[in-house]
């Protein structure tokens, strides 16, 4: 027989194995290939030392630049809101330290729940706000493909399941907190082949490209 | 969302230092049904029981809501099916009802809000027995043979 | 044998001399056991009157009679009351007095005078169909079929505990007896379940009282278990529950928020998923429960709460994933990436080797 329970179990045992698997090869798999590819060897003689050029400008492109603010604020504001609030989230709330200390070993200290709800409730204004936004700017719209709703539609479900599950808005709640890690299993799953991945390698590329143009003597 | 506990401002006053830092909560709203069927009582003389069992109650909880509720001036015992304590509260017309077992263990603890307590009342198929009962006992006591005018039993 | 009365309830209580306000306290008490608002006393009145007590056979399968002796510590009704006032216990192979022969008899008896009236109350387990019936039998007949046919011409089969209602800890991994419940085996009655290990004594009761005021069966949620009881979560009734609210968690069995009575998510407390009655009945006469004795709740009445991870590792952490498993996976990762990456650059320099330069003039030649 099987019903709301044994669902529930099913994403915390099997299902969160698998996933985590896949998770883990694929993201190690993206990764160590893209550091072994490496590049050309470059025999110029550097101007300047890569590293600081490099931390520089991990930190530079994550603060957007008067013009870019100017440009766009809407996505400076509400990507900002919405990031920090999923991270808020994802990293504090008491199940998932549980949950992280579980998995790693380790963990750190939680945030009180109230604090978590409220940067959950923010983080789901602000993810519509930004399928909203994607839909009616014609450029936004222009330029988005099937991944970038995909991938919206799943770092949303993640959040509203998390969010119905917390208020026990859905019953039974073993479903709801089934749903839940369903959907946070799925976002694993998908994460190292779609631009999630950014997840990981933004700092990454925001140091390479830093330290390539430190070496070369520029701003960047 | 979490709200601020407002019993916690507001401790209730038969509680005791020690014991009032161990606040749940759980008292109030059900003062504040109480309050609800007073009013009920009052407007339309519509009577309300609460089951105090069914309650959420944590450690303290009971003792809190019973202090505040305080005690009046009556106190009955039934024996029937093992005994019931009524007590009135300081409030007139709330009334603490302790249904207990042969072996004196609670089965269930009630308020009544209510000008007098269910079970105080004589049940009405017994009132409607009761003038036979009064002329069988006085028949019984041999009394009324000296009375000619004893009234009949009505029937 | 104790036949089956043709009194009603009611024309019995008075023949033992129960007064009219004595039947009052037991209809104000019999709401309060089956978990209804005081207000339906009057009503419970009026069914209790005519009810008729229901003929009851009892099995018990693979169990610990942990469930039988919480049902002996109920105390409203006692159990005296239930067997001689609210139901005619007819077969309870613990509790009656006679035992071999006479025992199978009286069962059977009950059967053939009650067909299609009688209720049957499981406890425990029992070994499936393909299971080896040695595992469990009762005067040498496999459970499975004394089940089978017991349950033939039953009004409805009652599953006490969480072994008849789930399987419980007979069908713990790997499940050596092949230990199914009740509701895995009969398929053509009503089942209800009344899950825990063991069930409060009042729920039990309350249920079969429930059958009997109402002369039908409880509302039942997906897993069969009657609502009155199992309609909300521990966590939902829990008085802990606005330390949860607030954030305000006991991390050590002897810290400081374990001595104030904190929530006990963090310890390993089920409540948030588990279902049953304990926060507003509690244990032993109502005087506590498992959480304001300070202990995470177990998840006791919940489907494989047996096989359900750690009782001290909370509702969030995975079952079986841990840093080994993760490191492992890593690092099948890591190869498999080297491995990609290095063929891709086998192809950069083998597509290096084998390279035709070709000129813009050749390009336009083509076009
Ligand atoms: S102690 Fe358990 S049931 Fe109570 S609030 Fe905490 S998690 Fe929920
Ligand atoms: S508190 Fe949980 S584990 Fe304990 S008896 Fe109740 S449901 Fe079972």
């Amino acid at each position: 027989m099987s019903g709301s329970m044994e669902f529930l179990l099913w994403t915390k045992g099997p299902l969160f194995n698998i996933a985590l698997a896949i998770f883990a090869i694929g993201l190690m798999a993206r990764l160590v290939e893209i550091f072994m590819l490496g590049r050309a060897p470059n025999y110029a003689e550097p101007r300047a030392h890569e590293w600081p050029a490099g931390l520089r400008t991990m930190l530079t492109r994550t603060v957007a630049d008067p013009g870019t603010f100017q440009r766009a604020p809407f996505n400076v504001v509400v990507g900002w809101v919405w990031h920090l609030g999923f991270l808020t989230a994802l990293l504090f709330f008491v199940p998932h330290v549980e949950l992280i200390q579980g998995v790693l070993g380790f963990a750190w200290p939680a945030l009180p729940n109230p604090v978590v709800d409220f940067a959950t409730a923010i983080t789901l204004l602000a993810l519509i706000a930004t399928l909203v936004h994607r839909l009616t700017h014609p450029v936004k719209r222009h330029i988005s493909t099937i991944e970038d709703y995909l991938v919206w539609a799943v770092v949303f479900m993640v959040v509203l399941t998390g969010y119905l599950a917390y208020h026990r808005l859905v019953e039974p709640y073993p479903l709801a907190l089934g749903m839940h890690i369903l959907c946070a299993e799925i976002l694993l799953i998908i994460l190292p082949f779609t631009k999630l991945t950014h997840i990981f390698t933004t700092f990454i590329a925001r140091w390479y490209n830093g330290a390539a143009f430190g070496r070369k003597g520029v701003q960047s | 969302m979490s709200v601020f506990d407002p019993a916690r401002a507001h401790p209730a006053p038969g509680a005791t230092c020690a014991r009032s830092a161990r606040e749940h909560g759980h008292a109030l709203p059900i003062l504040h049904e109480i309050r609800h069927a007073l009013e009920r009582l009052l407007a339309s003389g519509e009577e309300t029981r609460i089951d105090l069992q069914s309650m959420p109650f944590g450690p303290g909880d009971l003792e809190r809501l019973t202090a505040v509720l305080g005690q009046g001036e009556v106190q009955a015992r039934v024996e029937a099916l093992g005994p019931t304590l009524i007590q009135e509260t300081a409030i007139p017309g709330v009334w603490l009802v302790d249904y207990r077992s042969l072996e004196d263990q609670r089965l269930s603890y009630q308020i009544e809000i209510a000008t007098l307590p269910e079970i105080l009342r004589p049940r009405p198929e017994d009132l409607a027995e009761s003038l036979a009962a009064l002329d069988a006992r006085l028949s019984e006591s041999g009394l009324d043979a000296a009375a000619p005018n004893a009234s009949p039993s009505s029937s | 044998m104790r036949k089956r009365p043709d009194k009603t309830l009611g024309e019995s209580l008075r023949d033992h001399g129960l007064s009219r306000r004595g039947f009052l306290k037991l209809c104000a008490t019999t709401a309060s056991l089956m978990a209804l608002p005081p207000s339906l006393a009057p009503a419970i009145a009026a069914a209790l009157e005519q009810a008729r007590r229901p003929s009851v056979i009892w099995l018990s399968f693979q169990e610990c009679t942990g469930c039988t002796e919480s049902l002996t510590r109920s105390h409203a009704p006692t159990l005296e009351d239930l067997i001689f006032d609210f139901i005619s216990l007819d077969y309870h192979h613990t509790l009656q007095a006679a035992s071999g022969e006479a025992a199978e008899a009286a069962r059977f008896q009950a059967m053939e005078e009650n067909k299609g009236q009688y209720l049957v109350i499981v406890d425990g387990s029992i070994p499936g169909p393909d299971a080896n019936p040695g595992f469990s039998t009762v005067a040498g007949h496999s459970n499975y079929d004394i089940l089978m046919e017991t349950v033939e011409h039953a009004a409805a089969v009652i599953a006490v505990g969480t072994c008849a209602a789930f399987g419980g800890l007979p069908q713990a991994r790997p499940n050596p007896t092949g230990a199914m419940s009740v509701m895995d085996l009969v398929r053509d009655k009503p089942v209800i379940n009344v899950p825990g290990c063991p069930p409060i004594p009042m729920v039990i009761t309350g249920v079969v009282a429930h059958y009997l005021v109402f002369g039908r069966l409880p509302e039942l949620d997906a897993y069969h278990r009657p609502l009155a009881f199992y309609g909300q979560s521990i966590h939902d009734r829990c008085y802990r529950r606005p330390f949860y609210d607030k954030g305000l968690f006991a991390e050590r069995f002897d810290d400081e928020g374990a001595r104030q009575g904190w929530c006990l998510y963090r310890l390993g407390c089920k409540g948030p998923t588990t279902y049953n009655a304990c926060a507003t009945m509690k244990w032993n006469d109502g005087t506590s429960w498992p959480i304001e004795a300070g202990h995470p709740c177990l998840g006791c009445s919940e489907p494989k709460f047996w096989d359900a991870g750690g009782f001290y590792e909370p509702v969030s952490v995975p079952l079986t994933l841990g840093p080994t498993t993760l490191l492992g996976a890593g690092a099948a990762g890591g190869v498999i990436g080297g491995g990609l990456a290095a063929m891709a650059r086998k192809q950069v320099k083998q597509d290096a080797a084998t390279r035709q330069p070709v000129t813009v003039d050749e390009l336009e030649q083509k076009l």
